[in-house]
């Protein structure tokens, strides 16, 4: 069907293999997504905050000689930078969960509703792609982009510091490896359902992020005025932000401030991913019906 | 031949309707017409076709393979044009086709070039680098089909493609459809309550009326059945001559004062019949072979009584 023959040809050429064939989504939102410098320099900023202050910060303290040509005391950096999972988690899992937050804010809203507004998504549907490897291509998305800017650097940080310090500090901080790793993965998932969901349900970009800011700002409060006037501490289910800090802090080795049970804190958090992924699964489809 | 279409007892139920109901029947045609009024469960079947829809009772085979069990494999060899508005905001009209081609399993670098081919074919030209949310409704129809044919299918569901178009625009879109029908390259399912669309693109119609075939027609046997019937205008009053074209053996309808409508036995011909209204002294003035339009088998199906044979 060359453009000059204005013909009707059917295609007869190769056809890539269905298993991988979701990444198409991804790759199409990418070159959205990058296309708006406001992103990048959002995204090279906290490059520059992981890939190299971080690093030098490690870095610094192994090269005791290059502080004192400063005029500094090494061993009062030494105290100030204990380098375990306090460590990691204040200078880098907490700001790299709100910097994945801001990215999900901009990124996930935009995801699902562009194509229901429109009705776009039986255009998909239509073809040898079926809803779950549309929601799975939608999550690929933020799942990479988020890893990208969380536990990916993190374990980089981590080997850095490991190769800085030797085998004895790597094999007594393994376990801030695997907080590093699943303190993020339980915040990316979390942050990946939810704005799916809000921009399958509210269809709207500007509602659904909205929605996805008081959804972590907003029930929080009312978990906080359930635990007022009850006088208990179950409201505090509702703030998906400190149920995740109860795991993350757990994970980390560091003392949990919230006196929420951990089985609590993580069931909270499956029972609201799944009511989300239930939204997607009666959203996501070519067509809604209404049953009479 | 591998039908195109088969049903079998295909049933579709959503709550306590019963959209679709235990339809059944073969389909060969190049152009299959799904015909019906609104409600009458076109677009629930085309939708069940393609497996939005799981049937609550029976099955059907699209190009020999069920749907049920071969859905994704029919999907690939299906290109679909929904009736409603379809596209994906801030998305151009070619980066959305390239986007469905890739969907379909075309290479990118192959998904591209055939989409740039798909939108020059239904004649979108430099229109196709605009944003899709800027195009008028008839640019629209025309995307949508681009995206349907960019993966070249086997077979082409069209879901009221002359939707809202002008006549210019209705009958590029009516030429495209039979441009693609005459290429031999894939069959079209046009689903329409637009007689005179399916009259011009199909050659096989199923008619619907809620959720139940109502009737099945193959046009092309029609139009060869039909040419024996004729229908002829007189001057004058013509029970007499009605008569004694009776007595030549032909099946006689009086339609009006002036006109009748008769069926042609095989030994009688037409100038048997100008014979006995120059023995009446009966002036013919007008004689016409008359077929049954798609218009009288529709409501006929519908049930609407209109007269004739």
């Amino acid at each position: 069907m060359a453009v000059y023959e204005r013909r009707y040809s059917p295609y007869k050429g190769t056809v890539t293999p269905r298993n991988t064939r979701f990444l198409v989504l991804p790759a199409y939102s990418y070159k959205e997504i990058l296309s708006s410098k406001m992103f990048l320099v959002f995204l090279a900023v906290w490059g520059v905050w992981t890939l190299l202050i971080l690093p030098i910060l490690i870095y610094l303290p192994h090269n005791l000689g290059f502080l004192e040509n400063f005029g500094l005391d090494p061993e009062m950096v030494r105290d100030v930078f204990n380098y375990d999972g306090k460590f990691f988690f204040g200078w880098f899992m907490v700001p790299s969960m709100t910097v994945a937050f801001l990215a999900a804010l901009v990124v996930g809203p935009a995801l699902v509703s562009a194509d229901l507004r429109n009705n776009g998504l039986p255009l998909y549907l239509a073809r040898p792609f079926g809803r779950w490897e549309y929601v799975l291509g939608k999550s690929a998305v933020m799942l990479i982009l988020l890893s990208a800017i969380t536990w990916i650097p993190g374990l980089f940080l981590f080997a850095f510091q490991s190769y800085m310090e030797g085998w004895d500090w790597f094999s007594s901080n393994l376990g801030v490896a695997a907080g590093i790793f699943f303190t993020s993965w339980i915040w990316i998932i979390q942050l990946c359902v939810i704005s799916l969901a809000l921009s399958a349900y509210l269809k709207w970009k500007p509602v659904a992020r909205l929605s996805l800011i008081l959804i972590f700002i907003i029930m929080p409060r009312i978990g906080d005025v359930i635990n007022l006037i009850l006088s208990t501490s179950w409201g505090s289910v509702m703030d998906l932000l400190q149920m995740t800090g109860i795991i993350a802090t757990r994970m980390f080795g560091i003392a949990a401030r919230s006196s929420v049970p951990l089985p609590v804190a993580w069931l909270s958090l499956i029972v609201f991913c799944a009511v989300c992924i239930g939204v997607m699964s009666k959203k996501v489809r070519a067509y809604e019906v209404v049953k009479s | 031949m591998t039908p195109v279409i088969e049903l079998e007892n295909l049933g579709v139920r959503f709550g306590r309707h019963q959209v679709l109901k235990q339809l059944t029947g073969s389909f060969s045609g190049r152009s299959i017409g799904l015909l019906g009024p609104n409600g009458a469960g076109k677009t629930t079947l085309l939708h069940c076709l393609l497996g939005f829809h799981r049937p609550s009772e029976g099955t059907a085979r699209i190009l020999g393979k069920d749907i049920l069990e071969d859905g994704t494999e029919i999907r690939g060899q299906i290109g679909y044009m929904p009736e409603r508005d379809a596209f994906v905001a801030g998305m151009s009209a070619v980066r959305l086709t390239r986007l469905m081609g890739e969907l379909s399993g075309l290479p990118p670098q192959e998904a591209l070039e055939r989409a740039h081919e798909a939108l020059f074919y239904v004649g979108l030209n430099e229109a196709r680098y605009r944003k899709l949310e800027s195009y008028s409704l008839g640019m629209k129809q025309m995307a949508k089909l681009a995206q349907a044919i960019v993966h070249g299918p086997r077979l082409l569901f069209l879901d009221e493609p002359t939707n809202g178009l002008d006549p210019p625009h209705r009958n590029r879109m009516i030429k495209l459809i039979q441009e693609i029908r005459d290429s031999g390259e894939a069959n079209i399912v046009i689903s329409s309550h637009l007689l005179r669309d399916v009259e011009e693109c199909c050659d096989e119609v199923l008619i619907l009326k809620e959720g139940e075939i109502a009737t099945y027609c193959n046009l092309e046997e029609e139009r060869k059945a039909n040419l024996r019937f004729i229908e002829i205008e007189t001057q004058r009053g013509n029970a007499a001559f009605a008569e004694a074209v009776g007595n030549l053996g032909c099946e006689v309808a009086v339609l009006s004062d002036r006109k009748i409508k008769t069926v042609l036995p095989e030994n009688v011909r037409i100038r048997d019949l100008y014979q006995v209204a120059a023995d009446q002294n009966m002036q013919v003035r007008r004689l016409d072979y008359k077929r049954d339009s798609l218009q009288d088998i529709f409501l006929k199906a519908m049930g609407v009584s209109h007269g004739g044979l």
